[in-house]
């Protein structure tokens, strides 16, 4: 039948009716960006409508020239019924908004420590690429990992494919349009002026419609597993789905200008204002890079060890405190500041309670180890995974003692909570990211192993270095600013002008530099590893036995 | 009891979902709910009034340039920062503010009171080059705004969008939009129904250039602004309504 | 409302609210009769080497 013969094209799988149905919409959607881009209020709108119509004509054309599948799947043999077809593209998405985001990274981080790099331009000034520096690293290098390791867990656990044949591909290819949409309205200056949240009412609106199919897509599958039980991970991934909805709805709720208008008024202010946008910021990092990911460890890390997940028990009551204990701990971002004490002392309490489900999955995810330890020494991605959890420990204990009042009065504002992040973001996300690439692209393009399993230690330990040097410098500076700004002299006056902290700051913002770029080099290694991997290629090398029976 | 209980989450996909939504729900609604609730979130003061209209397009400046990555406008109440930057903040000092702006990261020094700390020509200056008055700083020049006209095609709507939200613009406000937009920065303009409708509004051309008005006018007239509404001599921070 | 009602509400109902939420979780998933079930999820990643069934 053609259907499987050509289950590997977008359009495969799919019937005659959607897709003329997925054609129709796409016209549609082409002729109403058209409308949207002529009759924009300014420019930045109208950028932006050019952009979706350019995007939807895309899409039209390439569905007109497919609107009889016969090309057979090249991947047949590896795909076994599944669709990995989009699990591919999300994985070669993620690598290369990886190494853009990371440098992106590297050059605000160079314009702290020599400002001259802002060519006081608009476009380049550092208050414009620092939120695309966030988003491109968070949800366009994040958000793809967690798309294809979601949609490769949950057809596996649940041995089904993917539900949907076309929804997989709008998930997709929309979330890239949202992710170019964003980034180039920063850099356009359309700010809704909320940290992790600056997208504008339009693009959030896209969002929300490509999310709503994505959930479609993921609990559809859920429902027709040929599986008794759903798998730990995929609750994971289903709590990181849902509650990042209901997060995106309630802080974006914006009045538009007009409905051509690129700017728009949030209904919520100041103090409220700011309880919601906590709300949301430190769920995002609780659900999108936290949940989403523990998904990922609780699938690759059993799987690449070979043994089943230390204690499912645990597993369970490590999901739902997790899940019900985040949500609280937002305040902490608060502390001192004009919201009401009692939030300020829940969102305390809560977040040193989050330490213990937060070790629950350090300590699930470290013992699957136990009994396989020696693989730490001969397979280098197992060791990425198991570092990545490490940090994972190391910055949740982190997490709950910023968020202690008397700390957080001389933590919050400083450079020591960059470096909190930090070793979350590039110790635990991105290192249980890489270990999951490393993984999953062998896996789907039905290679015997990765290109080269050297190169993967070399990337392993120049972004060990990186992080390292990251997160030291940022600790010392961040302290000895905290410090400097309450330093008092026998006079009882303040000691230092605000100037003078920022100069102090300088040799800590190089080193700060330095690790970044490490840290760079080493996702270029891995680019170039598994481009090369995807090509077919195998890099001779002396191999320590039992190394690729994983893959 | 357990026969019943979790087989059905596990086996359940839609009932998953569900527990997840009641499980997430709890503590947002817990922490959110009551700050629109509870009456003595945000204090009583003298002297909050909504922003002029330059001032409120200058604002859009701020939120445009991404200022608050790098400013905070929070002054917390501790001992050093109220001696560094003044008065600790109130939620009243920015309960007109969509959004908030309070910042998370100090790279540069708190604005919640930088409002008639330096003068226009300082700003001026330091717009166009940072380094020329303070030379450890690292923050970016903004050569651009002093340039470039402000545009205020969308003033009308943005007054109307922030009623919406809950800002007390009135009908003569709106009304009065553009015309009060153009005489807070033109020294010759007659500024009494401006004073009248926003009182404490600082008149007066920022950029020192009568020929257009500019981004960095509205920018400016914003900052010059900022932490100067409230009285502090009739603020009683011990009175029962303000013990947060 | 103000704040007094709202503290005293989580002091009493809220507290024994959410502690018998978490000992129902603990208690279900150390339930001996279900350990058989939880074995069988947790192999769910290792034995997938299966075609997708449509």
């Amino acid at each position: 039948m053609s259907e499987t013969l050509s289950a590997g094209s977008p359009t495969g799988g799919s019937t005659p009716l959607m897709r003329y149905a997925a054609l129709g919409t796409s016209l549609l959607a082409t002729l109403f960006g058209l409308l949207w881009a002529l009759n924009a209020a300014d420019t930045g709108m109208a950028i932006h409508g050019w952009i979706f119509t350019l995007a939807s004509a895309l899409s039209l054309g390439y569905l007109a020239m497919n609107l009889n599948p016969t090309k057979a799947n090249p991947f047949e043999e590896v795909d076994q019924g599944y669709n990995f077809s989009v699990v591919r593209f999300g994985a070669v998405a993620s690598v290369f908004w990886g190494v853009v985001g990371f440098l992106v990274g590297l050059v605000i981080a160079l314009q702290l420590a020599a400002p001259a790099l802002n060519f006081d331009w608009p476009f380049t000034n550092f208050g414009r690429l620092r939120p695309l520096h966030t988003s491109a690293v968070i949800f366009a290098f994040g958000g793809n990992v967690l798309l294809c390791t979601s949609f490769y867990t949950v057809q596996r656990t649940c041995r089904t494919r993917l539900a949907g044949n076309l929804a997989p591909w709008f998930v997709f290819w929309g979330y890239q349009l949202f992710i170019v949409l964003a980034a180039t309205g920063y850099v356009l200056g359309i700010s809704q002026g909320k940290e992790y949240a600056e997208p504008e009412w339009y693009v959030d609106l896209w969002l929300t419609v490509v999310w709503v199919v994505y959930l479609l897509v993921f609990l559809g599958t859920l429902m027709k597993r040929k599986e008794p039980h759903i798998y730990v991970g995929n609750w994971f991934f289903l709590a990181f789905i849902v509650t990042v909805a209901m997060l995106h709805l309630v802080n974006n709720m914006t009045i538009p200008l007009s409905l051509t208008s690129s700017s728009s008024v949030i209904v919520w202010a100041g103090v409220q204002d700011a309880m919601v946008q906590w709300w949301y910021g430190h769920n995002a990092v609780g659900f999108f890079l936290t949940a989403g990911f523990l998904g990922i460890m609780y699938y690759f890390v059993p799987k690449r060890a070979g043994r089943p997940v230390y204690s499912y028990r645990l597993s369970i009551i490590h999901f739902w405190s997790l899940i019900f204990l985040y949500i609280w701990a937002g305040p902490h971002h608060l502390h001192y500041t004009a919201l009401p004490d009692w939030a300020q002392t829940l969102g305390m309490v809560f977040s040193v309670m989050l330490w213990m489900p937060s070790w629950g999955g350090m300590i699930n995810g470290l013992m699957t180890l136990s009994g396989a330890w020696d693989k730490l020494r001969t397979d280098p991605v197992i060791r990425m995974l198991v570092v990545s959890v490490a940090f994972y420990g190391m910055s949740t204990f982190e997490g709950p003692v910023m968020s202690i009042k008397a700390v957080n009065s001389l933590s919050h504002y400083t450079d020591w909570t960059i470096g909190h992040v930090h070793s979350g973001a590039l110790g635990w996300v991105g290192f249980v990211s890489f270990g999951a690439l490393y993984c999953l692209v062998p896996w789907v393009w039905g290679r015997e192993r990765l290109y080269s399993i050297k190169m993967v230690s070399w990337h392993f330990w120049i972004a060990t270095i990186g992080i390292v040097l990251y997160i030291c410098s940022m600790w010392v500076a961040g302290i000895m600013q905290g410090l400097m700004w309450r330093t008092y002299n026998s006079l009882g006056f303040l000691e230092y002008s605000f100037a003078e902290t920022v100069a102090a700051m300088n040799p800590y913002y190089w080193i700060r530099a330095l690790g970044g770029l490490l840290f760079v080099i080493g996702s270029l290694i891995m680019a170039y590893n598994i481009y090369k991997t995807i090509r077919g290629d195998l890099r001779e090398e002396d191999l320590p036995t039992g190394q690729i029976a994983a893959a | 009891m357990t026969k019943f209980s979790h087989e059905k989450f596990e086996k359940n996909s839609i009932l998953l979902l569900v527990g997840i939504l009641v499980v997430v729900a709890i503590g947002g609604l817990v922490e959110i709910v009551p700050l629109f609730l509870v009456k003595s979130t945000i204090e009583k003061v003298e002297g909050m009034r909504p922003y002029t209209p330059l001032e409120l397009e200058g604002r859009q400046i701020y939120v445009r340039e991404g200022c608050y990555v790098c400013h905070s406008q929070m002054i917390r109440s501790l001992r050093a920062e109220v001696e560094r930057y003044g008065h600790y903040s109130l939620a009243a000092e920015s309960m007109y503010d969509h959004p908030f702006q309070w910042g998370s990261r100090r790279t540069g020094p708190d604005l919640a009171r930088v409002g008639g700390k330096y003068s226009d020509d300082w700003h001026r200056v330091h717009m166009d080059d940072p380094r020329a008055v303070v030379p450890e700083s690292i923050m970016p020049g903004y050569p651009f705004l002093a340039k470039t006209p402000l545009n205020y095609n969308d003033l009308v709507a943005r007054l109307k969008a922030n009623r919406m939200a809950g800002v007390p613009y009135t009908d003569e406000m709106i009304a009065a939009a553009e015309e009060d937009l153009k005489a807070q920065s033109d020294p010759d303009a007659d500024w009494d129904g401006l004073l009248e409708r926003y009182p404490g509004a600082v008149t007066r051309d920022f950029d020192g250039n009568p020929e257009m008005i500019s981004e960095f006018d509205a920018l400016v007239a914003y900052l010059q602004m900022l932490g100067t509404l409230v009285d502090y001599d009739v603020f009683e921070p011990e009175a029962d309504g303000n013990q947060r | 409302m103000d704040y007094h009602q709202v503290a005293q509400f989580s002091e009493t109902w809220g507290l024994v609210i959410l502690l018998s939420m978490f000992l129902g979780g603990v208690v279900y998933a150390l339930w001996p009769s279900n350990k058989s079930k939880f074995d069988q999820a947790a192999m769910l990643p290792l034995d997938d080497d299966a075609e997708a069934q449509q």
